[in-house]
């Protein structure tokens, strides 16, 4: 028996190779362009903690006006080629203020990503918590959190910020109450994913043993569903988080995020967007940045995604394609 | 099937209105004192007073959202101090900035917005299946890879950036193009179509993505299966398989993605709609949100909510359709 096993496992392995190559090829190229993509956003998350010792060796911060370094003749335009650059000043000044890019880019950093996990964060904790309960709790439960989640999938992402950051009061730091806003409103999907997948593990013999033993829903939940439950939920974790980075970034860009002096990606486009023609790197630098990032974060979603599980892949294409609209 | 439609659509209904008691609550209990942003910052305590005297702020909560219900389905009065004006149904309120109505604020807006949509989704829809059919067709080839990886990268891109690269390419560096100012369509077709046309590329191609991914994948399912491969057998040629079999596979998903994302255009493109300058329910918005015009905000935000339900019904029902298992699950 043993032996018929190992001889058909064989069997399959000799067979594999010549139909299996080129899907080999095409999974190592996945894995390699996951492994770049990790890369990068590692360096962006390295950027974004060491941003004070980064702006320290080049000997600026990002709130220092130098008009100086900006000719007032001309509006406010940055002196010297490429938009000011200069062994003082990496990526140039920002124009009108002189303020320095480089310290602005990387202290952006610290905001971009900083409020963007913050968001995603949130959003796994109330979307674990919301699957968990309607796949654990009894039909009532399961109907009322299923049409909350329901409420939540309508509410356009953007539209509910935009209407957030109007009423809430100025003094409440910004970067916070976009994380919550985007924490509150886009949790639905991994509420979906998870409820359905505790649904499915309800009925397997380690969980039935362990509810017929008389264990608690908190104990089943944590002891026998949340391991089998993080690879969808990172999964679909990384694949959120790029769209909230891009949330941030259209708050800013719209002028009712992240305001100055504290710098963001978003809000350095915005006010790049009246300077391209004097300043062009001020635009391009951000620019830049977010598509980087963003792409390096999808890539490396998928790489996760590819890794954990291939089942869900085709779930989840229909779960990201719905979340784009939140760009639009 | 009825059965199916009814309960949908019932359901689509109830989340409409427990979204409006969430976004009526959320945006006229939360920030506090409304009668004082009504009024406007400088106003004195006696005038807000006064404000809040003739909005009625000073009923229970729940008598105000009734109100607001009754507005909505039956219309209502408001006092203006010297009279009394009517807003008929669906009165969504009137604007605190220059006392305009909110529902016929949006109406005008809508077309604008619905230009912006229509040709958009137009465009991306036949470049999103197109980029899926033609990466399916050359798979395993360079065009494939390539492909792939322009979508990933439309992925990544968000809208704003896109356009505001196409604005500095084709307006500002080549001069092709008018820099973007909307001309309605009645006014002059020509005109209309020409400032939209970087608006509609951009949108089409950051939004193309997810349906190429779509296609290409439900295709590659369709073609792994088992009548596929009979009928490869009978001699049907790989071109006709792909073309006919396999797209057909992959309506149903694209149809049903295609309802939710126009559904969501509707309740207004804001960064497109901002970036190049359309007088759509988008930009109203911002608008909006920068004045503190509370009722303008809850009505469109509300317009929204009820643009993006009614989509996720159709899509589940158009899939239903497409798909009897669907019904059953």
């Amino acid at each position: 028996m043993a032996e018929a096993l190992l001889v058909k496992e064989a069997g399959v392995a000799a067979a594999a190779p010549a139909s299996g190559a080129s899907s080999f090829r095409r999974r190592l190229r996945a894995r390699r362009s996951a492994v770049v993509a990790a890369v990068v956003v590692a360096l962006l998350v390295l950027v974004a903690l060491a941003a004070p010792l980064l702006a320290g060796i080049e000997g600026q911060d990002p709130t220092t006006y130098h008009a100086n370094l900006v000719d007032s003749a001309t509006g406010g335009v940055p002196l010297g080629s490429f938009g000011g650059i200069s062994a003082e000043h990496w990526l140039g000044v920002e124009p009108l203020t002189g303020r320095d890019l480089f310290a602005r880019v990387v202290y952006g950093a610290r905001v971009s990503l900083g409020v963007a996990l913050a968001a995603t964060l949130l959003q796994v904790i109330i979307g674990v918590v919301v699957g968990l309960a309607a796949g654990l709790g009894n039909r009532f439960v399961d109907q009322a959190l299923s049409r909350v989640t329901d409420i939540v999938v309508a509410l356009p992402v953007m539209v509910i910020a935009l209407g957030a950051l109007a009423v809430v009061p100025a003094d409440f730091p910004r970067p916070v109450l976009i994380a919550v806003i985007v924490g509150l409103v886009g949790w639905s999907g991994i509420s979906k994913i998870v409820r359905a997948r505790t649904l499915a593990l309800k009925s397997l013999d380690h969980v039935a043993a362990a509810r017929l033993s008389g264990w608690g829903g908190l104990r089943i939940a944590r002891r026998e569903l949340l391991p089998a439950l993080a690879a969808p939920v990172i999964t679909y974790a990384v694949l959120l988080f790029p769209g909230n980075i891009v949330v941030e970034a259209a708050l800013s860009f719209l002028g009712v995020g992240i305001k100055p002096p504290t710098p963001s990606w978003g809000q350095m486009l915005s006010d790049a967007d009246t300077w391209y023609q004097a300043a062009p790197t001020y635009l391009l630098i951000p620019a830049l940045l977010i598509f980087i990032t963003v792409l390096a974060l999808t890539v490396l979603g998928e790489g996760v995604r590819n890794a954990l599980d291939p089942r869900v892949a085709s779930r989840l294409r229909i779960g990201t394609g719905r979340k784009k609209e939140a760009g639009g | 099937m009825t059965r199916f439609l009814l309960r949908r659509l019932g359901g689509a209904l109830f989340v409409l209105l427990a979204l409006s008691v969430v976004v009526y609550a959320a945006f006229y209990v939360a920030p506090g004192n409304v009668a004082q942003i009504a009024c406007g910052p400088r106003c004195s305590p006696a005038q807000v007073a006064q404000v809040s005297d003739q909005l009625r702020l000073g009923d229970p909560l729940y008598v105000q959202y009734a109100h607001f219900l009754q507005g909505i389905f039956a219309g209502r009065d408001y006092s203006t101090g010297t009279g009394i004006l009517h807003c008929q149904a669906p009165c969504l309120g009137r604007s605190y900035q220059d006392d305009q109505q909110v529902t016929q604020m949006i109406l005008t807006k809508l077309p604008a917005t619905a230009s912006l949509a229509i040709g958009a989704f137009v465009l991306w829809i036949l470049l999103g299946v197109g980029t899926g059919l033609l990466s399916v067709w050359r798979r395993g080839r360079a065009t494939e890879r390539i492909l792939t990886g322009l979508t990933l990268a439309g992925m990544a891109t968000p809208v704003f950036v896109v356009g505001l690269l196409l604005i500095i390419v084709f307006c500002s560096a080549l001069q092709l193009l008018p820099f973007p100012d909307y001309v309605p369509l009645t006014e002059n077709p020509e005109q209309w179509a020409w400032n939209l046309l970087l608006p509609w590329v951009s949108l089409a191609l950051v939004s193309a993505a997810p349906y190429a991914r779509m296609t290409r994948s439900s295709m590659l399912e369709t073609l792994a299966e088992d009548h596929v491969r009979t009928f490869r057998a009978y001699g049907v040629s790989e071109r006709g398989l792909v073309g006919r079999h396999a797209l057909r596979g992959a309506l149903g998903p694209v149809i049903a993605l295609g309802a939710l994302d126009i559904g969501s255009m509707f309740g207004g493109a804001v960064l497109t709609e901002s970036l190049f300058n359309i007088p759509g329910v988008g930009r109203e918005l911002v608008d909006a949100v920068k004045n503190v015009d509370l009722p303008v905000v809850v009505g469109l935000v509300l317009v929204t909510g009820f643009f993006v339900v009614l989509a996720n019904a159709v899509a589940d029902i158009l899939q239903a359709m497409a798909d009897r298992r669907v019904v059953l699950s």
